[in-house]
């Protein structure tokens, strides 16, 4: 079967891009706290939503709403205004973590298909046959914690199709039960939608040259006068441990996930979809990334060794890795 | 005062990798002398911990209950590789005692039956309580994260479906678990060949910034706060609101005065002051924070004395 490429679509502009780049399917979401990704600048509006949706179809490409953060009670009216927007303007299937909002699409928008966001963190086919179970969920977006094999086993227990993350930004922490940007800034990621929020990013220049990054009160990490400064998010942070007296990467180094090489076996693993992470990224980036997969994916299909220069090249400078998907040794 | 002292206090799971004779003296000194009405039993963080101490289970069940503490088992919080997956459907399977769960896989297995929900799960909203709530949840503990606003709320809606809410009141918060083991990792180890190293760090692995504040702490998979949570000012307002069970986490620290001191705050017979004056009296090992639940930046504190 031919799997699906599913790409980032943080504004108009960059959907129709990753539409015209060959996306089989975009994701997106509104302008506010419904979704894991809501940063100033990003996202659609209501009119842009429905505009979206037109200029995908026209193409043949399908649009996936993401919905997927966690309203917090008293607030559970704006999650369920992104739904029934999204099911008016005809978005192909929402992507959903909460349990509520899951319930409400079911009961009032039985015909919309559901997707399992990788923040309801479904880790195992138990967790991922529960909302089957519950809700008729048709697609689970696996975290990002599995080998291959594991991937396989779960592909043959669970009664729904299954979507991976194959590039971008590699979160380290399981999505959707991480509240580490809410200890340093005072917002969530679960319930605000939000990472790392710019407002509270700060650059300090030292008298030396060099530069700490900080989130809120907390430094994270700091860079000589000639390297580069990394955005500061906590799990990517550099920290002193009682053994370790230079700072050291406690979580992860700043890397970047490509599972490019990995695509035969994620196919023959029985992967419905791919998703390409970086609805924060710029039109630009989305076209290369969005074509150069369209490219490798098809080239896999036919039978071919994919092109995957490109694909590198587009991660020059920063350090790619293939995560837990290639070995058990990254636990 | 004509205010209506109600509530139970309970004691959380152990989250760290204590030694199982460490265990079996923090539990007999619990069930002698700790004024708490709960205690959570389980190992949470890690599938690999459990074999150390699923054999004192119960001897310490049966102790506990003998100092007439209601004890509640709680499940892992990650569940993904086989052994897991089977622990989890065992552990559904218990019928001696009531369960709290920590992770999605086992509301499937428990399809139904009466259950609580554990603080790791995302339980944020009117909906989610009530779908859970119909489907057998008995006891929801409230994401830490959540603010008194939100508490509030969702008390209310809880008193509706007959649902008891609690709040975590005291310790270290959690707030991330993650697949990889960072304590391996400190330590040039991965998960599967980690040699138990967790064990050396029976309040957790400080992680500091590069300036020297401290800032988190490692437990295995798990990532906490490097302060102490302590809400014992707040927990008036929190009666008013009608949550009816605190929770106390197990730190290294004398938790029986630390109960004490919250035992008798339920009860009306000290207030929010004098609550945070004896908590300081016990020289804890963390700062104290309370920013969650005035919905700020976690790690702050509002209160009386900067702790």
């Amino acid at each position: 079967m031919r799997p699906e490429l599913v790409c980032p679509a943080g504004t108009p502009a960059a959907l129709r891009t990753a539409v015209d780049a060959g996306a089989d399917a975009v994701y997106c979401g509104f302008q506010n706290a419904t979704n894991a990704r809501n940063f100033p600048g990003l996202n659609f509006t209501p009119d842009e939503l429905a505009q979206g949706v037109e200029y995908a179809h026209a193409r043949g490409a399908k649009v996936l709403l993401a919905v997927n953060s966690f309203p917090s009670a008293g607030r559970f009216g704006l999650w369920r205004d992104a739904v029934d927007m999204g099911a008016r303007f005809g978005v192909d299937a929402v992507i959903v973590a909460d349990i509520g909002v899951a319930a409400h699409v079911a009961e009032h928008h039985p015909d919309l298909r559901l997707h399992l966001s990788v923040q309801a963190a479904a880790s195992s086919p138990e967790a991922i046959r529960y909302y089957v179970r519950e809700f008729g969920v048709k697609r689970v977006v696996l975290p990002r914690i599995l080998t291959i094999p594991e991937i396989k086993e779960v592909k043959s227990e669970i009664p729904c199709e299954i979507e991976t993350f194959i590039f971008g930004n590699h979160g380290l922490m399981v999505e959707g039960r991480c509240s580490l940007t809410n200890y340093a800034t005072g917002l969530s990621t679960n319930m605000d939608g939000v990472c790392s929020p710019a407002a509270q990013v700060h650059y300090d220049k030292q008298p030396d040259g060099s530069v700490a990054t900080r989130l809120g009160d907390f430094t994270i990490d700091r860079f000589g006068p000639h390297e580069q400064a990394g955005y500061p998010t906590i799990c990517k942070g550099r920290y002193l441990a009682p053994n370790h007296e230079d700072a050291y990467y406690a979580f992860e180094e700043p890397v970047s996930l490509n599972l490019a090489r990995l695509l035969p076996q994620l196919i023959e693993a029985g992967v419905e979809a791919f998703k390409i992470e970086g609805r924060q990224r710029s039109r630009a980036y989305v076209r290369q990334v969005v074509g150069a997969f369209r490219t490798a994916v098809d080239q896999v299909l036919a039978g071919q060794e994919p092109e995957l220069a490109d694909l590198v090249a587009l991660t020059e400078g920063q350090k790619q890795t293939q995560g837990a998907a290639a070995s058990k040794k990254w636990r | 005062m004509a205010v209506d002292m109600t509530g139970k206090l309970t004691l959380g799971p152990i989250l760290y990798h204590w030694d199982a004779d460490q265990k079996r003296d923090f539990y007999a000194r619990i069930a002698d002398e700790a004024p708490v009405d709960m205690v959570y039993l389980g190992e949470v963080i890690c599938s690999k911990r459990t074999p150390f101490f699923d054999t004192h289970l119960p001897e310490v069940i049966d102790r506990l209950e003998r100092g007439g503490k209601q004890v509640v088992l709680a499940s892992l919080s990650e569940v993904v590789i086989r052994r897991e997956r089977k622990m989890m459907q065992e552990f559904c399977a218990t019928d001696s005692h009531e369960i709290e769960l920590n992770n999605t896989a086992g509301l499937y297995d428990i399809d139904g039956r009466p259950h609580r929900v554990g603080p790791l799960m995302n339980v944020y909203n009117e909906a989610t309580l009530k779908w859970l709530a119909d489907k057998g949840a008995t006891h929801v503990t409230l994401p830490n994260e959540v603010p008194g606003t939100v508490a509030g709320k969702m008390a209310q809606a809880a008193a509706d479906l007959g649902v008891g809410i609690e709040v975590q009141v005291f310790g270290r918060v959690s707030l991330a678990v993650s697949a990889r083991c960072y304590h391996a990792r400190a330590h040039g180890r991965t998960k599967d060949n980690c040699l138990f190293v967790c064990e050396e760090d029976p309040d957790g692995m400080p992680l500091t910034t590069v300036t020297g504040q401290p800032f988190l702490m490692v437990n295995g998979i798990q990532t906490l706060s490097q302060s102490y949570v302590s809400l014992v000012d707040e927990i008036g307002a929190m009666q008013d609101m009608g949550i009816g069970y605190f929770r106390v986490m197990p730190q290294v620290a004398d938790m029986v005065a630390v109960t004490q001191v919250f035992a008798e705050r339920i009860a009306g017979g000290i207030d929010g002051d004098e609550g945070a004056a004896r908590l300081a009296a016990l020289d804890l090992a963390a700062p104290l924070s309370n920013g969650f639940w005035h919905g700020r930046e976690g790690h702050r504190w509002f209160g009386p004395q900067a702790a």
